[in-house]
């Protein structure tokens, strides 16, 4: 059983709490239209991205997806940078040129979020197979959705990267829809690592809400892959607290099925937990929550403040 | 005439040619629970049913390539697209097998099938939520390309799609499910492949669709007061083109303008554009010219992604720079 130092307990708090409130902050601005466009939030699936990447080396990478602003700020993403990227302005990640859809930072790992259900997999299976060629230690998780699991690409990366035993962790979240549609009705298996068994990959199913149970699959799937035993699949269970985006008035789905998720919440079960087990106390819990909401605050407002892009820029970066 | 929003217009089409059409069902991402992504099925699950508007799993080229086989077996499916973005991971459907089979085999089936999709810039969503992919399919022998941009048009040509016993792909555009217009109460057909001259001039024809015929329509008022008699012409279908309402509007205004919101280079302007001249080259007093989207990906920042297409002013401009 996973135990985590004090530092560590300390690290994945604050970063589940920086995402949770970075998520609450961009629905804010959303709903007072200083945010403009979509963005898909990723409250109430903060334990999957904090306790798989937390689990990574540094210079590991990621694929993420059009939910994607939880897997940027857990790959050691900035704040500010991250908050104005999605504000569309100079000073963001991509320089105001990608948005939400589109955080990536390279040179931390992040290869990148994806407007395209399923585009990440070719992505981090060619990742991988870089790897492989550099005789590298270094491993790709691969983040999707549940959706993700039914598009053509899905089905050819799994098949090659087990083919020609590759270093990526194909890390399907499942938080039970794809937009409005309910898993069972769109995926023909009810046990999702069938879909694995089919192309010769070990999978697991893991408590989505609960960072500790992650951290400790991640842990184990990480020195799995890491090792060059090829691919593996490892399916997170948890559920978006807010609509797929923000017009969605969420007919699809119950009050109760949505109670009973947030009665889980990964933060608070894991606040709770860290000061019960004595690896943090009730005041440094309080603390890291401020800190957090200060930094978000401060993230804001860089955001806010920070110039569009100029318009010189529409041309630029387009070829080398 | 009542006035209605071009989502209700396309709603009413697929709801009338449903209750008129048992063999017409809907198949799509999202498109029943929810209604589709920007609400044009909505209401259409509770009248006619799972069997006949059904959800699909995020599988696009099942989408298209289940249309087209239900077709070919008599039905007349109306396929979603969510975003014309995603038509890339149907293509082949599209391009190999959809387009092709009639032709590759001798002329015995047909295939009455629709692509509904949508496209467009304007709701800063960035590269991946924002194309206009029109030119993609223009280069498609063996499909039709309708672009409406009026609800009116909307209705009338969404209807003559479905009944159309050749494949169609129907692309609406983000920005203009909440315009209103006037519809018709009553039952009514818009032909495919028939443009319509939305305002006439004399002076310089604009040749235009979808969203950019509002756009087009403001820079003719403006023009209007320098005394430039602008006269718009609404494309309506790209595949195939009305050659002849291009051809007569310019023999009468010898000057052509072409505004496409999609990128420039090898974008549905230049198809249009030499269509222009090998129809009436005699005619023309001035070289053609096109407003067009730049040629980049959609930028997220808002004030970019604005610069990457057409505006009123840069309409006005080139309209402009074909007068002097
Ligand atoms: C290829 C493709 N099809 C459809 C969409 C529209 N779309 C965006 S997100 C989404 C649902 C994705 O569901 P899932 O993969 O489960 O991720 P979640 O949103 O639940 O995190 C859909 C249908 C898209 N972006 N790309
Ligand atoms: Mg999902």
């Amino acid at each position: 059983m996973y135990k985590p130092s004090k530092k560590e307990a300390q690290d994945m708090l604050q970063q589940m709490m920086e995402i949770r409130q970075f998520e609450d902050k961009i629905m804010d601005l959303l709903s007072k239209n200083i945010a403009e466009g979509g963005s898909h939030l990723y409250a109430g699936m903060e334990a999957i991205a904090v306790g798989v990447i937390s689990s990574l080396n540094h210079d590991d990478y990621i694929t993420s997806t059009h939910r994607g602003h939880g897997h940027a700020i857990a790959k050691d993403g900035d704040l500010n940078a991250l908050m104005a990227e999605i504000l569309g302005k100079k000073t963001g990640v991509c320089k105001g040129k990608g948005g939400s859809l589109h955080l990536a930072d390279l040179n931390k790992g992040n290869l990148g979020a994806n407007g395209i259900v399923g585009g990440g997999l070719g992505i981090a299976t060619g990742a991988a197979l870089a790897l492989k060629m550099q005789k590298s230690s270094r491993i790709v998780v691969c983040f999707f959705g549940d959706g993700a699991l039914n598009n053509g690409i899905t089905h050819e990366c799994m098949n090659m990267a087990s083919l020609w035993k590759l270093p990526v962790i194909f890390l399907c979240e499942n938080n039970l829809y794809a937009m409005s549609v309910c898993i069972n009705r769109a995926c023909s298996v009810k046990d999702l690592r069938k879909r694995a068994d089919a192309y010769d990959m070990p999978s697991e199913i893991v408590d989505g809400m609960d960072v500790i149970a992650v951290k400790e699959a991640a842990i184990r799937w990480i020195d799995y892959v890491r090792k060059g035993n090829g691919p593996c699949f490892v399916v997170c269970n948890a559920y978006r607290y807010y609509g797929h985006s923000r017009s969605d008035p969420r007919v699809y789905r119950t009050k109760e099925e949505e109670k009973s998720y947030r009665d889980r919440d990964p933060i608070i079960n894991f606040a709770q937990r860290c000061i019960k087990e004595g690896w943090l106390t009730e005041k440094e819990v309080r603390e890291i929550e401020a800190t957090v909401a200060k930094a978000i605050e401060e993230a804001t407002d860089f955001a806010i403040k920070s110039p569009l892009p100029e318009p010189e820029e529409l041309y630029t970066d387009l070829y080398v | 005439m009542r006035e209605i929003t071009y989502r209700q217009a396309l709603n009413e089409a697929l709801d009338e040619e449903m209750a008129r059409d048992e063999k017409v069902f809907l198949m799509g991402e999202d498109i029943a629970i929810y209604g589709g992504a920007y609400g044009v099925t909505s209401g259409l699950l509770n009248k006619y049913g799972e069997e006949r508007v059904r959800d699909t799993p995020i599988s696009e080229a099942a989408i298209v390539g289940a249309g087209l086989g239900s077709a070919l077996l008599g039905y007349r499916p109306v396929v979603e697209i969510m975003y014309i973005d995603f038509i890339g991971l149907c293509m082949d459907q599209l391009n190999n097998q959809v387009a092709k089979i009639r032709y590759m085999f001798g002329g015995k089936c047909t295939v009455p099938l629709t692509i509904r999709t949508e496209g467009g810039a304007g709701r800063t969503l960035g590269a991946h939520h924002s194309q206009s992919l029109e030119a993609w399919l223009m280069h498609i022998p063996g499909i039709k390309v309708v672009m409406p941009a009026t609800p009116a048009d909307a209705k009338g040509l969404l209807k003559s799609s479905i009944r159309d016993n050749n494949p169609v792909v129907f692309i609406e555009h983000k920005m203009l499910y909440n315009t209103k217009g006037f519809v018709p109460e009553n039952e009514y057909l818009v032909p495919i492949g028939v443009a319509d001259i939305k305002r006439t001039g004399n002076d310089v024809t604009v040749l235009t669709y979808s969203r950019m015929l509002l756009f087009s329509l403001k820079a003719a008022e403006i023009l209007e007061k320098d005394g430039i008699s602008v006269e718009v012409v609404d494309l309506r279908t790209l595949l195939p083109l009305d050659k002849t309402t291009i051809k007569n509007s310019v023999m009468k205004t010898n000057r052509v303008v072409i505004v496409e919101e999609d990128t420039k280079t090898a974008g549905a302007g230049a198809e249009i554009g030499m269509t222009v001249v090998e129809e009436c080259f005699d005619y023309l007093d001035a070289p053609v010219k096109r407003v067009a989207g730049a040629d980049v990906p959609m930028p997220k920042a808002p004030n970019l992604e604005s610069l990457a297409i057409p505006s009123v002013e840069t309409i006005v401009q080139g309209i402009m720079e074909v007068m002097k």
